[in-house]
């Protein structure tokens, strides 16, 4: 229990006084924030078309996303050294142990999950709202807005489940940045080092930061996917 | 409309902070103009100890190198030199460092410090470890005694210092109820045999770094001679035809045997510990 406490008090002490932390946190938001934006971009316009269209081997290929959406972070992040090593195939680009080689590996398992989750709300949707919209004299890009913003509860729920995967990765961080001091080093990482070193109290502190960001993020996403929502029924009589 | 704002603002801050990452992230071509920068693999025990934290940037400040500290186990480390995938070695597994070496994959090998591992145990300690005087003879009173014992199992230094004593024992303990391999970190591992009452091999920074946190275990050897832990500095070669970066390596290997940076691992370790944790060669 003392643990606990003393990690709380520490981590605003943290925050006050200790540099490497303010460091660790940008980072962590520059290298999650880069990766959601990219497979929300990527993913949300595949999401849809997989949604609403029909096509030879549509169920197989929906059996990857969905498979990608639990695609082992560990496994990703050993992928992603093999091709990035100098040995590897495209070592000679020298992205190994840069926070480039961290948005790669996020992004990729990332991009399974926000794609798995639009598809499933857009295939919910009304057939007859892709219609509606078209009547209106929508072109594609106003389409595709407007298809995503109706189903805003579930689209906006991909995007947090997408974010929620990366904020909290650690393995495939680890490996391809390399936890290198002032430049790959995440909360998420930083929390392995400290633990592993023995500062429980300063990995405590760390989490709570960490909690804290995630909390903070989500209160915004989840404020915009629940605009204007109300209840089917009350929860009591 | 406000909300839409603001989410324009903070993609828009999001885009400007990404643009003005530091340069590990620029494409090759504009390396020239920057700094060098070089791969040192090493191993968790030291990077617990705290020591490349307050050496490594004194040596990156002075010469102006990015030195890209990795911290893995010493298998994984000499693995890396293999491929090609480290420019500089930091390791504690001399036999596996010869066979490196014999097999051309680095340039040039110096052991430069060393501390003791010990073999730590319950206070009670039911196999009798503290009344005998090497690590064989420990070892042996464990696997007869059959008292929980835990491997790191990670194919570290520590591990295979571990293997080379069983080995010398002429004890295959492996299937043994009583010989648990943990897999984890040393500090990981200290915490099991803690919970377990059990004995396991550790380096002495690492134990009294948990000491507070294993309090039911203790230090059970002297620091003899069977129990020496020998690090090298090795710079790796280009057998494999990867891009060393020989010259920071080399600089590097220079910097750590010089004698003021000998005085500076000397030394630490008393302000934290009151005792050194390391002794130069």
């Amino acid at each position: 229990m003392d643990l606990l406490v003393n990690g709380l008090r520490q981590s605003f002490s943290l925050i006050a006084h200790d540099a490497e932390i303010w460091q660790i946190l940008l980072t962590t938001l520059k290298v999650t924030g880069t990766a959601t934006i990219i497979a929300l971009f990527l993913g949300m316009p595949i999401g849809v078309v997989l949604g609403l269209t029909n096509f030879r081997g549509r169920k197989i290929l929906l059996s990857f996303v969905n498979t990608g959406m639990g695609l082992p972070p560990v496994v990703v992040g050993l992928f992603v050294s093999l091709m990035f090593w100098r040995s590897g195939v495209f070592g000679f680009l020298d992205i190994m142990y840069t926070p480039l080689a961290i948005i790669i590996a996020e992004l990729i398992i990332a991009f399974p999950v926000v794609v798995g989750l639009t598809f499933a709300a857009i295939q919910n949707l009304e057939p007859r709202l892709g219609e509606q919209i078209l009547s209106l004299g929508a072109n594609r890009l106003q389409y595709l807005f407007t298809i995503l913003k109706e189903a805003r509860i579930a689209t906006l729920a991909a995007i947090i489940a997408g974010f929620g995967a990366i904020i909290s990765e650690v393995g495939a961080a680890a490996m391809v940045g390399g936890n290198i001091r002032w430049q790959t080093r995440l909360l998420t990482t930083a929390i392995l080092l400290e633990t592993q070193a023995g500062q429980f109290d300063k990995a405590i502190a760390l989490s709570f930061l960490l909690l804290t960001l995630a909390l903070f993020i989500n209160f915004a996403f989840t404020r915009y996917q629940q605009k204007g929502a109300k209840g089917w029924t009350r929860l009591y009589r | 409309m406000k909300k839409q704002w603001l989410i324009v603002g903070l993609i828009s801050m999001l885009i400007a902070n990404w643009l003005s990452i530091p340069t590990a992230t620029a494409p090759k071509k504009k390396k020239a103009v920057k700094q060098q920068s070089m791969i040192l693999a090493t191993t968790t025990s030291l990077q617990d100890s705290g020591l490349l934290d307050f050496l490594i940037p004194k040596f990156a400040k002075k010469n102006k190198i990015n030195v890209k500290t990795i911290a893995v186990g010493s298998g994984e480390a000499l693995k890396m030199g293999e491929r090609g995938d480290a420019d500089a070695l930091l390791v504690h597994s001399p036999d596996k460092e010869k066979e490196f070496m014999n097999n051309g994959y680095g340039t040039k090998r110096v052991t430069f410090m060393h501390n003791y591992f010990a073999i730590v145990g319950p206070k009670n300690d039911p196999a009798g470890v503290s009344s005998l005087s090497t690590a064989v003879d420990s070892f042996k009173a464990i696997a007869s005694s059959k008292t929980n014992f835990i491997s790191r199992g990670d194919q570290s230094g520590t591990h295979l210092k571990e293997l080379k004593i069983w080995d010398k024992a002429k004890i295959t303990p492996q299937g043994s109820s009583w010989y648990i391999e943990s897999g984890q970190g040393m500090g990981a591992t200290l915490m099991l045999a803690n919970q377990k009452y059990a004995y396991t091999l550790s380096d002495r920074s690492t134990f009294y770094v948990y000491k507070k946190k294993v309090k039911d275990l203790a230090i059970l050897t002297n620091q003899s001679d069977d129990l020496v832990n020998r690090y090298s500095v090795i710079t790796v070669s280009t057998k494999t035809k990867m891009k060393i970066k020989k010259a920071p390596a080399k600089k590097f290997m220079v910097w750590i045997n010089s004698k003021k940076v000998k005085k500076m691992i000397a030394t630490f370790g008393l302000t934290k510990f009151g005792k050194p944790i390391f002794y130069v060669d």
